[in-house]
């Protein structure tokens, strides 16, 4: 692969870190304005902000510097140390996961080999956050909150990492821009006009990672950590001000990194019919390409988001163990046996 | 430096500016934000109610056998991992031993089901 511009380490990963340092809160912004605050109201049949800037695009502006004059209230029993760490834990995941995001053959910050697996042990992270934030608050919904939360994201990282395991079979690589190529060379059935988007083969695989990821990412139908009307907020109950906006802001950048996942495994990355695998354009037309079908992953997740109601515990669990991970074991042999016999 | 160690470093960094963004916007916080606490406001929430019993809840860690379980299937995905990226090089050998490998889990799944441990109590 040519790459671009030839610089120093230390520049290249000054440059990188800088632009991300930009780009990843603005993710998360994005996602907040279009599908919490305008989609989420329409559905709803309202409006939603409107008032502050044009249609409303300043309000996260207002509310971010609202969340910085908010008192910090650590309740008088919080382990207060925990207590503050824990949403710097939660963002720092969200972070990391953001290293390996591929957004064009040359624009991604860490081209890692073990891309994947990488992504999938990053995430896992949070779940330690989370688990910090509601056993430090000494309050009973957080730890209510806390502790269902981690029993979720257990049950719910295996489905996930074995339903990207089909991908991995069919790439036959852990690397994000890895995957990406073996999309864009592949055929079907001969035919290599678009390539090869594993949505297309590999459809169980989106599937479960799909609903995988939305339990992941806490998001209804799998929203027990945090349901309102039963535990009011769950494990970041006893958060204010910004701490509180650290929590947020963490959730909505998941969501955007997991989409990202999803966009780069199952519907072919950056790459864009027509044009070569390390064609320098698609530095620039590739992240284009990626925020587009991003938005389009996300607008799923937050459309069942917003339409169904929320499970019970218990469904929750049998759901992921009697469910999704017998169907992602199938869909591993399954793939294999035709990865070999074709 | 080799290339692997270096690109772990920008993984490194990376962690380093996350906590350095957190910390910067909370310093940001702490001098706009006024700090007026009093015992009340120190109250746990409990929906408006003062806090029955102990600060200290015990609750029952339901999911004890769902994260046995969940180690067990980690550490399997882990062995999948590099089987599943030379699958075409193993062929029909290494296929049939990953078959007796994830049938071999199943079955301890199955086991587990039967057991009735895979409730939610």
């Amino acid at each position: 692969m040519t790459t671009l511009l030839a610089l120093p380490y230390w520049q290249e990963t000054g440059i990188k870190l800088g632009l991300a340092l930009v780009v990843i809160p603005t993710t998360s912004l994005i996602l907040v304005y279009l599908f919490l605050f305008k989609m989420m109201a329409f559905m709803q049949s309202r409006l939603g902000p409107n008032d502050t800037g044009p249609y409303g695009t300043l309000q996260l502006i207002a509310e971010a510097i609202k969340f910085l004059q908010k008192e910090d209230i650590h309740p008088a029993q919080a382990d207060r140390r925990v207590f503050r760490m824990a949403p710097v834990v939660v963002l720092a995941s969200t972070f990391l996961l953001y290293v390996v995001l591929p957004a064009g053959p040359d624009a991604v910050v860490e081209d890692l080999d073990t891309g994947v697996f990488y992504a999938m042990a990053v995430s896992s992270l949070s779940v330690l956050g989370i688990l910090m934030a509601g056993w430090a608050s000494a309050n009973k919904y957080a730890l209510l909150g806390g502790l269902r939360a981690a029993g979720q994201l257990i049950a719910y990282e295996l489905p996930l990492i074995l339903a990207v395991m089909g991908v991995v079979i069919q790439a036959e690589t852990l690397n994000l821009q890895g995957i990406v190529e073996a999309q864009a060379t592949g055929e079907i059935f001969g035919f290599g006009g678009i390539g090869n988007p594993f949505i297309l083969t590999q459809f169980l695989a989106f599937l479960i990672f799909m609903i995988a990821a939305q339990a992941e990412l806490t998001q209804t139908p799998f929203d027990m950590p945090v349901a309102e009307t039963e535990l009011v907020g769950g494990f970041h109950v006893e958060y204010t001000g910004f701490r509180f906006l650290l929590f947020f802001m963490a959730e909505f950048g998941t969501a955007f990194a997991f989409s990202a996942l999803a966009s780069v495994m199952f519907l072919g990355g950056w790459w864009i019919p027509g044009f070569d695998v390390d064609d320098n354009i698609l530095n620039v037309l590739g992240p284009g390409v990626m925020l587009a079908k991003i938005l389009l992953v996300a607008f799923f997740i937050f459309w069942v988001r917003f339409t169904y109601p929320r499970l019970r515990e218990d469904q929750l669990q049998k759901f992921a163990w009697k469910v999704l991970i017998p169907l992602a074991l199938a869909n591993i042999v399954l793939t294999g046996i035709f990865k070999v016999v074709f | 430096m080799s290339e692997l160690l270096r690109s772990y470093l920008t993984v490194g960094i990376f962690g380093v500016a996350a906590i350095a963004m957190a910390g910067a916007m909370l310093t940001i916080a702490r001098i706009l934000r006024p700090q007026r606490p009093t015992p009340q406001k120190l109250i746990a929430y409990e929906s408006g109610v003062d806090p029955v019993g102990g600060d200290w809840a015990q609750s029952q860690i339901r999911y004890y056998v769902f994260a046995v379980l969940f180690v067990l299937f980690d550490v399997e995905a882990v062995f999948i991992f590099p089987w599943a990226t030379r699958l075409e090089i193993y062929g029909t050998f290494g296929l049939v031993e990953m078959a007796i490998f994830i049938f071999i889990l199943v079955l301890g799944l199955f086991y587990a089901w039967r057991k009735g441990v895979l409730r939610w109590v």
